[in-house]
C-alpha cells in the first residue's frame, strides 16, 4: 500500500475482509466464540438475504418504476407517512430479534460462556438501543403523525412536502448505515447513548462508534426538518374554524412533540458533531487528557435524550385521546386540561436532564431539585390518566383493539411511571442505578406507552389509508401477546434490578438470577409472538380486504375530520377545505344529520406539489457520505460531500414544481363518494366487527335514541 | 385570509399577490429553523463557557486573541447586515433589481472579506500553537467560531444561488421568496456573532 492510498483511503479505506462476520467463525478460538461467530453470520446473511429476496421480487414484479415514481419520490404526507411507518417496522423487527437474542444469552449466559462474546452482545444492546429510539419508535411516531395530523386539521399536505421527503430519507440513510453494520461489523459497543470517553478513539479506533456517530446524526437532521414542518403546518395550513383549542387531542401532541423536535434535536447532533470532531480531527471536548470533560457529552446528550422520552410518548397520548373517546362514543372528557397537561409536560421535559446522571458527582442538592422537577411530571400525566378514565365513563366502552391496548396501557403505563417516581428520588436511584430496574422502568413507559399506543393508531388509522380493515381476530391476538409478552419480560427485570443485577451484562455466576431472567425469555417469546401475529394479522387482512372493505371512510364513528373523507383519501384530501364550527368536527357534522357536503361555491382546480427526487437524492448521498466517512474512504467522502451543496443549489432552480387537478376530477370523484355513501347501509356500534360494517356508521347520539 | 396575513417585507400590491400568499409559511418556517439553528450556536456557546478554563497548559484568550482584527471583522460583518438590509429595501420598494443586485453583491463583499480575516486570525492563531487539538478551550473555540464562518460562507452561497436564478427566471415568486429568508439568516448570523464577540472574545479577555 502505498501513502496516496493510505492517505486518500483508496478505494476502501479502513475497511478490510476482517469487518465480514464470516471472519469470527473462521477465527474462533472457543465455543462461546464460535457460536458468537455463527450468530453474527447468520444475521448478516439474513439481512443480505432479505435484502436480495426484495430486489428479486420487485424485479420479477416489475415494481421498480411504480416504486419510485409513486412511492419514493412522493411528497404526498400520506404515503410519506406510509413509508415511515413501513420502515419502522422493518427496523422493529431486527431490534426485536436482538433483544431476544439477549434474552436468550442472559439464560445460557449463567456461569459464562453462551452464544455471543461480550463484544458482540455489547454491540446487540447498541444497536437495540439505536434502532429502537431512532429508527422504530421515531419513524412510527413521525409516520402517524405525518399521515393523521394534516386530515385532522383540514389541510391538503403540510407545509413544505419536499422537506418531508428529505426527512424521511435521511431517516432511511441512518437506518440503512445499521443494517450495513451488520454486514459490515462492527458496530458499536457504547450504548444507545454513546457516552465517551469510552466511545472515543484512543478506547474505541474500529469503526463502530463512527457507524453510530452518522446513523444518529443523520436521523437527528431529518427529526429535526420533521419538528420544524409539523411545527409550520399546525400554525400555518389549520382550515378556517379550525381555532387551536378546537384542534383534535392527537394534533396537539402533534404540536408539543413537534416543538420538542425542534429544541430537543439540535442538541444531539451537537453532542454526535463534537464526538465526530474528537475522533476524527483529534479535538478535546469529551476525551480523558487534553482539557476535554465527559460531563460536556452527558449534558448535551440529555438535554437531547430527556426531551425525546416524551418526543415519544406525547404522540401515544394523542393517540389514546383519539381512540377512548372514539370508543367511547363520547366526547373527550377535560379537552382544555389535556391541552394544558401535554404542554405541561413538552415544557417540564426540559428541566429534568440531571436526572440521567444523578450519580455523577454534581452536588447534592442540585440532584434534589432535578429530582423534584422530575416527580412534578408524574402531575400532569396523572391529570391525563383520569381525563382518558372520565371518557369512558357513562360511555358506550366497546373493546375494540385498540381499546384493549389503550385500557391495558392505564394499568400497565402507571406501574411504569410509579416506579418512575421511585428513581426521581436521588438516594434511591443511587441503590439502583445502572441496574436492570432501569431497564425495567424505561420499557415499562415506552412499550406500554409509546408502542401499544403506535400500534393503536395503527389499527384504527390503517382502513383511512388502505380503505379496509385490519382483521380483528389477529389483532386480539397480537394485543394479548404484546400485553402478556411485555409482562413476562419486563416485570421480572424489576426484580432483579432490586437484587442488584447491572444492566448491558452478558454472563454472571449469581445462582438466584437465573429464574427471573428465564421468566423474561419466556415474555420475549410471548413478544415475538405478538409481532408474528401482527405480521399475520397484516396478511390475512390483505388476503381478505374485499370483506374488511370500508370505502365509505368512517368505520369506527370517527369524530374528527379525518374521518369524513373517503377511505382511502384521496390525493387530494378534501374536495375543498373544510370549515369548523367546534371541536368534534366530525362528529357534530354527523350528529345534526349533516356530512362534509360539496363546497358551497362550487369545486376548484386543485394544485397539488410534483413528485420530487431531490428527497431520494440527498438521502442516498447521506448513506455514501456517512458509509464513506466510517470507513476513511477520503477519495469519496470529499466529492460527495461536495456533491450536497451542488444538489441543493440546482433544487432552488427547479420551478414547474405544482400539477394542476382539474375541478372537473375532483367533483367526479366526491360525487361518486357521496352516492356510495348513499346506498352504503349504516351499521350500528355493535356490528363494528362484522362484514356489515363498510365504513358509515350510525353516529351514537342518534344510535341511542332510536 | 390572503390579505390579513401579508408578508411585510414583500407587500408590493396585487402583482405579486402569489408571493405574498406563499410567503407567510416559507419565512415562518425559516424563522423556526433559525430557532433551532440559534439552540445549535447557544449550546457551543455553553461548551465554550465550560471549556475556557480547559487550556491544559496551552495558550489562552490573552496570548491568541486580537481585539484589532476581532474589530474590524464585526464593523465588516455588521456593515454587511446594513447591505443586505438595503437590498431587502430595494426588493421591496424598486420595480427593477439593479439596487437589489447591487446591494447583495457589496453585502457579500463584506462578508467575504470578513471571512478572509477570519481565515487570517485562525491562521495566525495556529502559527502560535493555537490549534484546536492543543486543548479543550482551543477545540470548543474552533467548534464555534469557524462554524458561524462557515455559515456566512454558505450565505454567500445562497447569494449566489440566487443571482443565478434570477439570471434564468428573472426576479420571480421563488427569487423573492428566497431573498427574504436570505435576509433574515444574514442578520441571525449578526446576531450569532455579537454572541460570539461578547462571549468568546471580549468574555475571554476579559
Amino acid at each position: 500500500m502505498n501513502t496516496w492510498s493510505s492517505i486518500w483511503g483508496f478505494p476502501f479505506g479502513r475497511l478490510t475482509l476482517d469487518a465480514l462476520p464470516v471472519t469470527d467463525i473462521v477465527r474462533a478460538d472457543g465455543r462461546t466464540e464460535l457460536l458468537s461467530g455463527i450468530t453474527g453470520t447468520a444475521a448478516a446473511g439474513m439481512a443480505v438475504l432479505g435484502f436480495v429476496v426484495v430486489v428479486i421480487l420487485i424485479t420479477v414484479k416489475g415494481w421498480w418504476r411504480p416504486l419510485w415514481s409513486e412511492w419514493l419520490t412522493s411528497v404526498d404526507h400520506k404515503k410519506i407517512g406510509i413509508m415511515y411507518i413501513v420502515f419502522s417496522f422493518v427496523m422493529l423487527a431486527r431490534a426485536l430479534a436482538e433483544a431476544f437474542v439477549m434474552r436468550s444469552q442472559q439464560v445460557v449466559g449463567h456461569d459464562g460462556g453462551g452464544i455471543v462474546m461480550p463484544d458482540h452482545f455489547a454491540q446487540l444492546f447498541t444497536t437495540h438501543g439505536t434502532i429502537m429510539i431512532f429508527f422504530m419508535a421515531m419513524p412510527f411516531l413521525t409516520g402517524m403523525i405525518n399521515f393523521v395530523m394534516p386530515l385532522q386539521i383540514g389541510a391538503r399536505d403540510v407545509a413544505f412536502p419536499v422537506l418531508n421527503s428529505v426527512s424521511l430519507m435521511l431517516t432511511i440513510a441512518g437506518g440503512l448505515i445499521l443494517m450495513i453494520s451488520l454486514v459490515l461489523e462492527p458496530f458499536s459497543t457504547g450504548g444507545w447513548s454513546g457516552y465517551p470517553p469510552y466511545t472515543e478513539a484512543a478506547y474505541n479506533p474500529g469503526a463502530g462508534p463512527d457507524y453510530w456517530i452518522w446513523a444518529v446524526t443523520l436521523s437527528s437532521i431529518g427529526s429535526t426538518f420533521t419538528g420544524l414542518n409539523f411545527a409550520v403546518t399546525i400554525y400555518k395550513k389549520r382550515c378556517p374554524g379550525m381555532k387551536l383549542m378546537r384542534m383534535p387531542l392527537f394534533t396537539w401532541t402533534s404540536l408539543c412533540t413537534s416543538i420538542l423536535m425542534i429544541f430537543a434535536m439540535p442538541p444531539l447532533t451537537i453532542a454526535t458533531a463534537l464526538l465526530a470532531l474528537d475522533r476524527y480531527m483529534g479535538f478535546h471536548f469529551f476525551t480523558n487528557g487534553g482539557g476535554g470533560n465527559m460531563m460536556n457529552y452527558a449534558n448535551l446528550f440529555w438535554l437531547f435524550g430527556h426531551p425525546e422520552v416524551y418526543i415519544l410518548i406525547l404522540p401515544a397520548f394523542g393517540v389514546w385521546s383519539e381512540v377512548f373517546s372514539t370508543f367511547s362514543g363520547k366526547t373527550l372528557y377535560g379537552y382544555t386540561a389535556l391541552v394544558i397537561a401535554t404542554m405541561a409536560i413538552a415544557v417540564l421535559s426540559f428541566t429534568v436532564w440531571v436526572h440521567h446522571f444523578f450519580t455523577m458527582g454534581q452536588s447534592a442538592n442540585l440532584n434534589a431539585a432535578f429530582g423534584i422537577a422530575t416527580m412534578t411530571i408524574g402531575v400532569p400525566t396523572g391529570v391525563k390518566i383520569y381525563d382518558w378514565m372520565l371518557t369512558m365513563f357513562r360511555g358506550r366502552v366497546r373493546i375494540s383493539v385498540p381499546m384493549l391496548y389503550a385500557i391495558a396501557f392505564l394499568f400497565l403505563f402507571t406501574i411504569g411511571g410509579l416506579s418512575g417516581i421511585i428513581l426521581a428520588n436521588p438516594s434511591v436511584d443511587y441503590q439502583v442505578h445502572n441496574t436492570l430496574f432501569l431497564v425495567a422502568h424505561f420499557h415499562n413507559m415506552l412499550i406500554p406507552g409509546l408502542l401499544y399506543g403506535m400500534i393503536a393508531g395503527y389499527t384504527m388509522w390503517f382502513p383511512k389509508a388502505f380503505g379496509f380493515r385490519l382483521d380483528e381476530k389477529w389483532g386480539y391476538r397480537a394485543a394479548w401477546c404484546w400485553i402478556l409478552g411485555f409482562m413476562g419480560a419486563f416485570f421480572p427485570l424489576y426484580v432483579l434490578g432490586l437484587m442488584g443485577m447491572p444492566r448491558r451484562m452478558s454472563g454472571y455466576f449469581s445462582g438466584q438470577w437465573l429464574p427471573w431472567t428465564i421468566i423474561a425469555l419466556g415474555g420475549a417469546v410471548l413478544i415475538l409472538a405478538g409481532f408474528l401475529a401482527l405480521i399475520v394479522q397484516l396478511w390475512v387482512s390483505v388476503r381478505d380486504r374485499k370483506r374488511l372493505a370500508v370505502p365509505v371512510g368512517d368505520p369506527w364513528d370517527g369524530r374528527s375530520l379525518e374521518w369524513g373523507i373517503p377511505a382511502p383519501a384521496p390525493e387530494w384530501n378534501f374536495p375543498s377545505l373544510p370549515r369548523v364550527e367546534g371541536r368534534d368536527a366530525f362528529a357534530t357534522l354527523k350528529a345534526s344529520g349533516h356530512d362534509l357536503g360539496p363546497p358551497e361555491d362550487g369545486f376548484e382546480d386543485i394544485w397539488l406539489p410534483k413528485n420530487a427526487a431531490f428527497g431520494p437524492v440527498i438521502g442516498a448521498l447521506g448513506t455514501a457520505l456517512a458509509f464513506t466517512l466510517t470507513w476513511y474512504m477520503w477519495w469519496a467522502v470529499l466529492p460527495l460531500a461536495a456533491l450536497v451543496p451542488l444538489v441543493i443549489i440546482a433544487q432552488g432552480f427547479r420551478r414547474d414544481t405544482e400539477k394542476r387537478v382539474p375541478a372537473e376530477e375532483v367533483r367526479k370523484e366526491w360525487r361518486a363518494f357521496r352516492e356510495l355513501a348513499a346506498r352504503t347501509p349504516r351499521v350500528p356500534r355493535t356490528s363494528e366487527y362484522t362484514r356489515d360494517n363498510r365504513g358509515h356508521a350510525i353516529p351514537m347520539s342518534q344510535e341511542a335514541t332510536r | 385570509m390572503s390579505q390579513t396575513t401579508r408578508h411585510p417585507g414583500l407587500n408590493l400590491g396585487s402583482k405579486h399577490q402569489s408571493a405574498d400568499d406563499q410567503a407567510e409559511t416559507e419565512v415562518f418556517g425559516f424563522w423556526v429553523f433559525m430557532m433551532s439553528d440559534a439552540i445549535l450556536f447557544g449550546l457551543l456557546m455553553a461548551t465554550y463557557v465550560v471549556m475556557r478554563p480547559n487550556t491544559n497548559g496551552g495558550p489562552g484568550p490573552q496570548e491568541l486573541f486580537e481585539l484589532k482584527s476581532i474589530f474590524i471583522e464585526t464593523m465588516l460583518l455588521l456593515t454587511s447586515s446594513v447591505a443586505i438590509g438595503f437590498s431587502h429595501l430595494a426588493l421591496k420598494h424598486e420595480p427593477r433589481p439593479v439596487k437589489m443586485v447591487l446591494w447583495l453583491l457589496i453585502a457579500m463583499a463584506l462578508a467575504l472579506t470578513f471571512v478572509g480575516f477570519e481565515i487570517h486570525d485562525f491562521l495566525k492563531m495556529f502559527s502560535e500553537g493555537g490549534t484546536p487539538q492543543r486543548s479543550g478551550f482551543l477545540s470548543s473555540f474552533f467548534a464555534l467560531v469557524p462554524l458561524h464562518g462557515l455559515h456566512v460562507t454558505f450565505s454567500c452561497l445562497w447569494a449566489v444561488a440566487i443571482l443565478g436564478q434570477m439570471l434564468v427566471y428573472g426576479l420571480d415568486d421563488r427569487v423573492k421568496l428566497s431573498m427574504v429568508r436570505l435576509a433574515v439568516l444574514w442578520h441571525f448570523l449578526d446576531i450569532v456573532w455579537i454572541g460570539i464577540f461578547s462571549i468568546v472574545y471580549i468574555g475571554g479577555l476579559a
